[in-house]
């Protein structure tokens, strides 16, 4: 499949990556200059093989509270709330964004490859709730402006004071003379906003943004650069540190599973008796060039204790960087652990996260 | 994407270009550094190391991903670009020139002849 936005990213040069059935740009020129631009200036990505479902209706906020782990009907209307949806078991489906547009209605952004999951399970979870499901993936583009000049690009061109608009929040606003939602949300630890735009709209609007920004030093940004950028932030990658063998709380982030929420949700029974992990996730650095990557093993003398599921050799920091799943009793900070990078040994040390925190 | 018409190519993406006598200069081609992306670490042997035809001899890593290099042909390594490790870059950069990774005195200098040329190469990246 191709975004609205595939022949922009064709004149400017981009590669292309197939991701979860779409063909997304990788790279236009260097993942280590757009990923640099990002943190110094700002870069600006195609998100639209991500999926927008709508739920909305009198009982939306209930549906939404029985669907998902969090509680949704505690979101005010405006703002967002990052959550997970997950099975009977507790095991993760998707691990996504969920903006209140409205008393009534909500907006869940799915992450590609469970598009089709989120959407089936909330068509069935919402079936008794006064409450309609509307998946509007295919004829919505996401455009993300991100870093620290990303306020400066989009202020220019917006008819909102952005700010006014916080962290975790959305408003519609006109762009460059279109309608988008325009939320202040990202996935790379920097300041930065997410643009939720028609398709036939997509190509104008990425057209201003690019034109906005590039007094900015803005740069067109694929999805190579923005994976180390998330990495960086210690957020997790649906499919790495997140599946269904998983629960929220293996992954550090049991205070999104709301127990106390009043009423049942899927899942609830059996995440309340998964709350003590078999092994739980940490970051990890090295010191050398040799980055640990996703499915290299985990030893402590001599002894398999877990595994990394992403690593790359930091653009920012300049040294190896991972995120790994390891038995509880070798999760302390400063614990010394060996990877095995291709048959060879290379040290690595137990941090907290997140490995890179603007400032 | 260029193919330089008196290089040889293996079908793991090297060139090998003919120097002075048996001494034969190995490096990866620009599809190979467009597939891999930007080059942040490369890992080379030892000077002075034994190695066989299709031996992985040392890596390339990008943010991505790592490929491993395999020698080309039967010979001993007699040079490495010590550039290189300094500035992995300039794989990306100038792949057949300042990004060149190893030199090859070779056992058998007319073995050069059963690598590919730059037809039969482009037949394998597609272009």
């Amino acid at each position: 499949m191709k975004t609205a936005l595939h022949e922009v990213h064709t004149g400017l040069g981009a590669s292309f990556t197939d991701f979860a059935g779409w063909s997304m740009p990788v790279r236009y020129s260097s993942e280590l200059a757009e990923h640099r631009a990002v943190r110094e200036a700002a870069g600006l990505f195609d998100l639209s093989h991500m999926g927008e479902i709508e739920v909305s209706g009198p009982q939306a906020a209930d549906a939404l509270d029985y669907a998902f782990v969090g509680k949704l009907s505690a979101v005010k209307p405006g703002r967002a709330r990052y959550t997970m949806l997950c099975d009977e078991t507790g095991g993760v489906l998707d691990d996504l964004v969920i903006y209140r547009l409205a008393e009534d209605r909500y907006l869940v952004v799915a992450n590609a490859g469970n598009v089709a999951v989120v959407a089936a399970e909330l068509d069935a979870r919402a079936r008794d709730f006064d409450a309609r499901v509307d998946d509007r993936s295919a004829d919505t583009a996401l455009i993300a402006v991100q870093g620290p000049a990303s306020a400066a690009i989009v202020g220019k061109l917006a008819d909102a004071d952005l700010s006014e608009l916080k962290y975790y929040a959305s408003i519609p606003a006109v762009v460059g003379g279109h309608d988008v939602l325009l939320a202040r949300t990202g996935y790379t630890g920097e300041d930065g906003f997410e643009l939720y735009v028609p398709n036939e709209h997509a190509a104008a609007v990425w057209r201003v943004l690019t034109e906005a920004g590039e007094p900015h030093g803005l740069l067109p940004a694929g999805l190579a650069c923005r994976d180390t950028l998330r990495l960086e932030a210690g957020m997790p990658l649906y499919g790495n540190e997140l599946s269904t063998e998983l629960t929220p709380f293996h992954a550090g982030l049991g205070r999104v599973v709301k127990f106390d929420k009043p009423g049942d949700f899927v899942g609830r029974a059996a995440l309340d008796t998964r709350r003590e992990p078999d092994r739980v996730l940490v970051g990890l650095t090295g010191s050398g060039r040799r980055a640990p990557r996703h499915g290299y093993r985990l030893l402590a003398d001599g002894e398999d204790v877990g595994e990394i599921t992403s690593g790359a050799l930091s653009p920012t920091l300049g040294h190896p960087i991972a995120l790994a799943y390891v038995r509880p009793e070798f999760a302390e900070p400063g614990t010394a652990l060996s990877a095995d990078v291709r048959g060879r040994p290379e040290p690595v040390k137990v941090v907290s996260l997140p490995f890179y925190q603007r400032s | 994407m260029s193919t330089p018409e008196e290089l040889r190519y293996t079908e793991d993406h090297e060139w090998v270009a003919a120097g002075e006598g048996e001494t034969v200069r190995v490096g990866i081609t620009e599809y190979a550094q467009d597939q891999l992306g930007d080059v942040v670490f490369v890992d080379l042997p030892e000077v002075g190391r034994q190695v066989d035809a299709g031996d992985a001899f040392g890596e390339v890593e990008s943010t991505k991903s790592v490929s491993e290099l395999f020698a080309p042909l039967d010979g001993e390594v007699v040079a490495v670009n010590n550039a290189v490790s300094e500035s992995p870059e300039l794989i990306n950069s100038d792949p057949y020139g300042e990004g060149w990774l190893i030199e090859l005195r070779v056992d058998d200098a007319s073995s050069l002849d059963s690598l590919l040329d730059a037809d039969a190469y482009q037949r394998v990246t597609g272009s």
